[in-house]
């Protein structure tokens, strides 16, 4: 039965896939593990959530208070640099809407940083609007330290690169200012549809 | 925070034969001195990251990024920042 239904929405997928895959890529159905560096496990008792920079009073969350954040549960299609495109993959997680809800500020970027080191810059109006989240659980489980867990940021609309393993906060930023890969070739954007991948793409 | 070490880690000879592209000279037996902790290591001997954008060196001593290399669109990004000095047979 469960091998009838699979084979059903492979075909659905095929059919779909041709408007839903950038240039460029291919669709894998794994979920490949890509890492610069050794995998952070944080405690979920040291875990913390800050946003800085251009704001007057910064936020910081605990893992307990995070949690208790309104969630969103969203699929979307995600787009590795490596060239894989990996449809419907559901999340679960807290809106940066939600994160960034009464903040006051001047900054139109923001530099998304992680444990372990990180960091990737995104324009503000790219993780508002509800393009953007917090996530932590990946396909109804929490999600694994090797996929970012704790937590991840979720861009989906952009390179994966973009959305950062082990996220701990958001410092927001007046000017854009290159990343761990936007420093060292890869674009400053990162637009898939637009095979923005390295420097003058 | 705890580090669990990744099954993603190789050694530097993982590398070599990206340096090769790069160098003309015979790098994985070159030492680097890191920026960060000052230890000096074999470029054979480092740690490296490969499933990545880019391939990424880390120090075996302190974890701190010494090299990133980044191959694409027929051009390459070499990032030596984390290392101090690279000594290498004449
Ligand atoms: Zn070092």
């Amino acid at each position: 039965m469960s091998f009838i239904s699979r084979g059903f929405r492979g075909k659905r997928r095929d059919a779909a896939s041709s408007s839903r895959v950038p240039p460029g890529q291919y669709v894998v159905n794994d979920f490949p593990v890509l890492s610069a560096g050794p995998t952070p496990r944080v405690a979920f008792s040291e875990w913390t959530f800050v946003v800085e920079g251009e704001i007057d009073q910064p936020k910081k969350w605990t893992w307990e208070e995070f949690r208790k954040l309104p969630t969103e549960e969203v699929t979307k299609d995600i787009h590795c640099v490596t060239k894989w495109t990996k449809l419907d993959t559901a999340w679960k997680g807290v809106s940066v809407d939600t994160i960034l809800e009464g903040v006051e500020t001047s900054a139109e970027y923001v530099m998304a940083f992680s444990y372990g080191g990180y960091t990737t810059n995104l324009p503000l109006e790219d993780v508002t609007g509800g393009k953007a989240w917090v996530a932590y659980e990946f396909d109804g489980q929490p999600l694994h330290p090797e996929h970012g867990g704790p937590a991840r940021l979720l861009v989906p609309h952009l390179y994966f690169w973009k959305s950062a393993k082990w996220v701990r906060g958001l410092r927001l930023l007046n000017k854009d200012e290159p990343g761990f890969w936007e420093s060292n070739g890869y674009n400053m954007y990162g637009d898939p549809w637009r095979e923005q991948r390295y420097w003058g793409d | 925070m705890t580090v669990q070490q990744s099954d993603l880690k190789l050694d530097g000879n993982a590398i070599a034969g990206l340096l090769r592209e790069i160098f003309t000279m015979e790098m994985t037996t070159a030492e680097s001195t890191c920026a960060g902790c000052h230890k000096v290591h074999a470029v054979g001997q480092v740690e490296v990251y490969m499933n990545a954008p880019g391939a990424v060196v880390r120090c075996p001593a302190c974890g701190q990024v010494q090299m990133r290399i980044v191959k694409g669109g027929g051009r390459y990004w070499l990032d030596l920042s984390g290392i101090r000095c690279l000594e290498f047979s004449a």
